[in-house]
């Protein structure tokens, strides 16, 4: 079989096995994104040379009889905001063109233990703010499936990666719904753990009190494997949970939904979501009820208010969070001629670093949290946290997980919301209340939308740090969906 | 309308942003329109409720003081767009007021 045909768990065993070595898997990876990049434009940068010689060490190791983790020699992407020794971090911004972080994030060291092979830096919107990649300054990724079409954001190379078979694993970050909206749009699966559950730590932060590293994968049982691989208490971060990580590994194995129970989220359908969309989600409903599952609908009636509180909150966190760029330590420094202050080249390197959409969040930011205004929106949106959280508890006191569509539309196209941020952040609509309330969520491909034959996720939503419960409905949807299709949903995309 | 052009002016001023006029004009009707939409949230949240700052209700972490390794001068320096005798080299911070 094709090296990057295979699953994650697929490799694993052939390299367990000595069917394959891991320097012959990068190989075959790196060939493959040298055959496909240009096209799908997954990378902001591919450290060849560093991946080979990770692979000849962990190739080293396992000759000499060492016990090595599941995913020692599997190629991974990694996400750009992730800081990284010897490679760049850029965050898809100008203002961290070329910079070379001085230390990893937690969880690139965790995949370096792990002996997974770190392919390169994948695009994402600037600062992860956006759904389409287009806010990236290095221009955006495309979608596999059709290379006129957004793979989705922020993560969406990550997500297009992994979805053109470039790497089989690919690390991204979820703040509004930025790993399971590409892994949605891209027929692949994706997930938010719990908020804390994966380490902050070297991740450049956006809204500090929503970003979450989660894993993207071609199947349920590979993200579970990398979500193992990266998940557990960090004392690097202060928000990190101290728990075990929830058993999502052998949840995806086991794939049992009998006598679980459902709920059906009643505002995360209906007006705005596409027909297509709906009817996938349907046919997964019955689908999960004909393997066993008991269904009923659920009300959470302060949904509807979690994309306003979302654009108040994460916005008002990103201009704290991102007045560090300030010229003076690191980074982008314009203006600095001798005649200008610090405060002129601060401003004029800020406005040369930053794109558009960073600008907007920056400046509604400073708006909501400014005196006159702080009680009117950045006060009122916490409260609206609060009813969210409220929603979710009363109904997760009725069922064990909530399921809805995990995007309003499929993959719209390059440039059509790109100077319409309303209807961009849109695209997030199912997908923001879990971040609110810090609970885990995933996104597990559920079919083709019969009007335009692209991809359609299934959201599945758990309580905080039952991540173990996404795997088990997921991996027993996506078992159920492959029996009737034949193959994966994957093996239908055209794009390439 | 909720924000006016010379208010969106002022916000990117304290937010350490130049912006030029074209920006300005593009970026202030935007900003409107968002300030408008977002202010859904004042329909439903009452007074009493408490807000919500972060969802996982971790309060107070500590660690023993531990005196560990850290960057060495020349990694904090590395990436600086100006260094001189080991310091970061910045624009002048005080005028002559």
């Amino acid at each position: 079989m094709e090296l990057t045909r295979m699953t994650a768990a697929e490799l694993s065993a052939a390299l367990a096995k000595g069917e394959v070595s891991a320097t012959e898997v990068t190989r075959a990876h790196l060939d493959r994104i040298a055959a496909v990049d240009d096209r799908v434009h997954a990378f902001l940068h591919v450290a060849a040379d560093t991946a080979l010689e990770q692979a000849a060490e962990v190739d080293r190791r396992r000759r000499s009889g060492e016990l090595l983790s599941p995913l020692a020699g599997v190629p991974v992407a990694v996400k750009d905001v992730f800081t990284t020794t010897g490679m760049p971090t850029t965050c898809g911004s100008r203002i961290l063109e070329g910079w070379h972080p001085p230390y990893d994030a937690t969880i690139t060291t965790r995949l370096k233990q792990a002996g997974a092979i770190i392919l390169g830096k994948t695009n994402m919107d600037e600062f992860a703010m956006g759904s389409s990649t287009e806010n990236s300054a290095y221009g955006p990724s495309r979608n596999p499936w059709d290379l006129d079409k957004i793979p989705g954001g922020s993560s969406g190379g990550s997500a297009a990666a992994v979805a053109a078979y470039e790497a089989p694993l690919a690390i991204g970050t979820d703040t509004g719904g930025s790993i399971r909206q590409p892994a949605a749009v891209c027929g692949i699966v994706g997930t938010k753990p719990t908020y804390g559950g994966s380490s902050r730590y070297g991740v450049v932060a956006f809204a500090s009190s929503l970003d979450t590293p989660g894993p993207f994968g071609r199947t349920v049982l590979d993200a579970a494997l990398l979500h193992e691989a990266i998940s557990g208490h960090d004392p690097c971060d202060s928000t990190s949970i101290d728990a075990p990580v929830p058993p999502v590994v052998a949840a995806a194995r086991e794939a049992d939904v009998s006598g679980m129970r459902i709920g059906v989220v009643t505002e995360l359908s209906g007006d705005g979501y596409q027909s297509g969309v709906l009817s996938r989600f349907a046919e997964a409903v019955e689908v999960l009820e004909s393997l066993g599952a008991k269904v009923t609908e659920v009300s959470c009636p302060h949904f509807r208010y979690a994309l306003p509180a979302y654009y108040l909150i994460a916005p008002s966190e990103a201009s704290s969070n991102l007045a560090r760029f300030d010229a003076m330590r690191y980074g982008l420094r314009v203006g600095d001629d001798g005649t200008r202050d610090a405060e002129e080249v601060m401003a004029l390197t800020r406005e040369a670093g930053f794109g558009a959409e960073v600008k907007r969040r920056i400046i509604l930011g400073t708006y909501a949290l400014s005196s006159g205004y702080y009680d009117a929106y950045y006060g009122k949106a916490q409260q609206v946290r609060t009813l969210i959280i409220r929603d979710f508890d009363a109904a997760f006191g009725q069922v064990d997980v909530l399921v809805s569509p995990s995007t309003p539309t499929t993959a719209f196209g390059i440039g059509e919301r790109v100077d319409d941020p309303l209807a961009m952040y849109l695209a997030d609509l199912a997908t923001i209340p879990s971040d609110l309330a810090g609970n885990a969520a995933i996104s597990v491909p559920c079919g083709l939308a019969p009007e335009d034959g692209l991809p359609v996720g299934l959201q599945v939503m758990a309580p905080v740090l039952a991540d173990d419960r996404l795997y088990r409905v997921a991996a027993a949807a996506e078992a159920a969906f492959t029996g009737r299709w034949g193959h994966p949903l994957l093996a239908e995309a055209r794009g390439l | 309308m909720s924000i006016t052009r010379d208010e969106v002016a002022h916000l990117a001023r304290l937010a350490r942003i130049s912006l030029s006029d074209a920006e300005l004009d593009h970026l202030a009707p935007q900003l409107d329109q968002i300030i408008t939409s977002v202010a859904q949230v004042q329909e439903v949240a009452a007074d009493g409720i408490p807000p919500t700052s972060h969802a996982t209700g971790v309060t107070n972490v500590f660690r023993d003081d531990v005196p560990v390794p850290c960057l060495t001068p020349e990694q904090a320096l590395d990436q600086a767009p100006a260094v001189e005798q080991q310091r970061f080299k910045v624009p002048r911070i005080l005028g002559e007021y």
